[in-house]
């Protein structure tokens, strides 16, 4: 019944899966984040959390401390 | 899209981030003091005193403990502690855990160090410490991330800063790599010493799978998670590109586990494995270079601020060092390169290339931002931020270049022949030859050093002009109170 789990033992199978696993999920991740406009606008619009919480939070910058 | 939402510092715990942040500029200074140190005995071998406690053997694992584990764990679990509230807006879980992480963490360093001077060792690179030691680092490690795990459960913010996942990357990687490569069997219960579970070729491959992934996870990914929150922060722009981060992220995650027997290059490990290893190498330097070039891009516009702003500069600058480091590493990785820079200074230059101009400069320009932040003030002194950038920059190339120069030479020196195919120099002709560099490392060194030194002055200033503000402030207020 688990005869097929044998293919798996042998190096020489699992070393060309294992690449080929992680190549296609790569892709597949590029493809998932690149492909669609609206997904790209979403994840672009993540990148302003850590100025979420700002208010009120003192600059350390010198021009805007002289300010 | 992201939730906007405002939190008090008081709803953030604070108090751990303090402690580690001291106890980052604590170390850096012991452990770079004793960097110079050892660079000096190399130089003018008269300085063991002959006295075993302060050899270069045991000096060195002393050094790289402290300013790895010491200096940059401390720094990564502040800034973290730290990242994952802000971007999470939510308090760190786990009060009393959480100051346990600390006395585990800075205790397993200062009893390495300890263990070290007495003899006691594994004889693993970077991975010195004797089995109880790792025992109670696999633990504090575990509550690490239990901790990190709840607070991102928590959090107010329904996406994960990507900062946050190569900071998970991290601690998972790590933890992963500690129980590995340190799997032992002690000689008896009350001895510190053990033998390796592993043997031969597979403790080697073991020990550099461990040693070059401790890089990729340790070294690198956790402070571009590091990258990823305080170059946006400080230069007041969000990251270049959100989805540059994550194929950054996931490319490195991809690669980096597979890289490690490039340290293992002509030796009895097989072949295909170090033709695999140099090969992932390779493919390495892209999303290196893609990182690079997103947090360097995040300054696009704003280039000005290089010029006015020291925090700014340190920022940068370790980026820069970050896209040099991580093009040399996948040329030494190449066997016909390998074959030269193996076994001489060249590694050790890369090393601190890496680990000087990227972690240490991306950690002082992170700590500059965060000090003055969780004390409420301002920086006791922008000039010695200054000072102390072009004195770790200068020390950095002084560094780099005397090995260089000492490393190629050695290099070529050891696989020179002459017309009748006999080694052209005497392996003491070598020694000789690397004085000079040496002298020139340890020159590098005490810039660098002497930087740090102002930094934990410039940090201790700060706290105090932190704390006498806010008893002045707390004085008003009780003055209002009881007028009113």
């Amino acid at each position: 019944m688990f005869e097929w789990f044998k293919w798996f033992t042998s190096m020489e199978n699992t070393k060309p899966f294992a690449l080929v696993l992680f190549f296609v999920t790569f892709i597949g991740i590029v493809l998932y984040v690149y492909s669609n406009k609206q997904r790209g606008d979403r994840f672009e619009s993540y990148k302003n959390i850590p100025f979420n919480d700002d208010e009120g939070e003192q600059s350390t910058h010198p021009e805007e401390v002289n300010k | 899209m992201a939730n906007v939402t405002t939190q008090s510092p008081e709803q953030y715990n604070y108090d751990i981030v303090r402690l580690f942040t001291i106890m980052t500029v604590v170390w850096g200074v012991l452990g770079m003091l004793v960097g110079v140190y050892i660079a000096s005995e190399l130089a003018w071998p008269f300085l063991n005193f002959d006295n075993p406690a302060i050899t270069f053997g045991r000096l060195r694992p002393v050094h790289t403990t402290l300013v790895i584990f010491g200096f940059g764990g401390s720094a990564l679990f502040a800034t973290s502690y730290y990242v994952v509230q802000r971007t999470c807006q939510t308090r760190l879980w786990g009060e009393g855990l959480a100051k346990f992480t600390f006395l585990g963490w800075n205790g397993a360093v200062g009893l390495a160090a300890v263990s070290y001077m007495m003899g006691y060792t594994q004889a693993r690179e970077y991975a010195e410490m004797v089995w109880p030691i790792d025992l109670l680092i696999a633990v504090t490690w575990v509550a690490y991330l239990v901790i990190y795990v709840m607070t991102l459960r928590k959090r107010s913010q329904p996406h994960i800063y990507v900062a946050n996942w190569f900071f998970i990357a991290f601690i998972l990687a790590t933890a992963i790599l500690h129980i590995f490569n340190n799997m032992a069997v002690p000689v008896s219960l009350f001895s510190l010493e053990s033998y390796s579970l592993h043997a031969g070729v597979q403790d080697a491959m073991t020990q550099w799978w461990y040693g070059h992934n401790a890089v990729g996870f340790f070294l690198t990914a956790a402070f571009l998670g590091m990258m990823y929150y305080f170059v946006p922060k400080q230069a007041g722009r969000p990251v270049y590109s959100y989805r540059l981060s994550i194929i950054h992220f996931w490319a490195l995650i991809f690669l980096y586990m597979w890289v490690g027997a490039h340290h293992l290059h002509w030796t009895a490990l097989p072949d295909w494995t170090s033709t695999l290893a140099a090969t992932f190498s390779i493919l390495l330097l892209l999303p290196s270079w893609g990182g690079m070039i997103n947090g360097i891009m995040t300054l696009s516009g704003a280039w000005d601020r290089l010029r006015n702003d020291p925090v700014i500069r340190f920022l940068i600058v370790s980026l820069s060092f970050y896209g040099m480091s991580t093009f040399e590493g996948p040329l030494m990785s190449l066997k016909s390169v390998n074959a030269l820079s193996h076994y001489t200074d060249w590694t050790i230059g890369h090393v601190h290339s890496g680990a000087l101009g990227w972690v240490a400069m991306i950690s002082m320009g992170s700590l500059y931002h965060l000090v003055p932040r969780l004390w409420e003030t301002k920086m006791y002194s922008d000039r010695l931020i200054n000072i102390h950038f072009w004195l770790a920059t200068i020390g950095i190339v002084l560094y780099i270049s005397a090995m260089w120069v000492a490393g190629i030479g050695q290099g070529l020196m050891l696989r020179a022949f002459d017309e009748y195919g006999n080694l052209a120099y005497t392996f003491i002709e070598t020694v000789s030859f690397l004085h000079a560099p040496y002298v020139v490392r340890t020159i590098g060194g005490v810039f660098f050093v002497t930087g740090m030194i102002l930094m934990a002055y410039n940090v201790y200033m700060t706290i105090r002009k932190g704390k006498a503000e806010a008893a002045v402030l707390e004085a008003k207020l009780a003055a209002k109170l009881a007028n009113a």
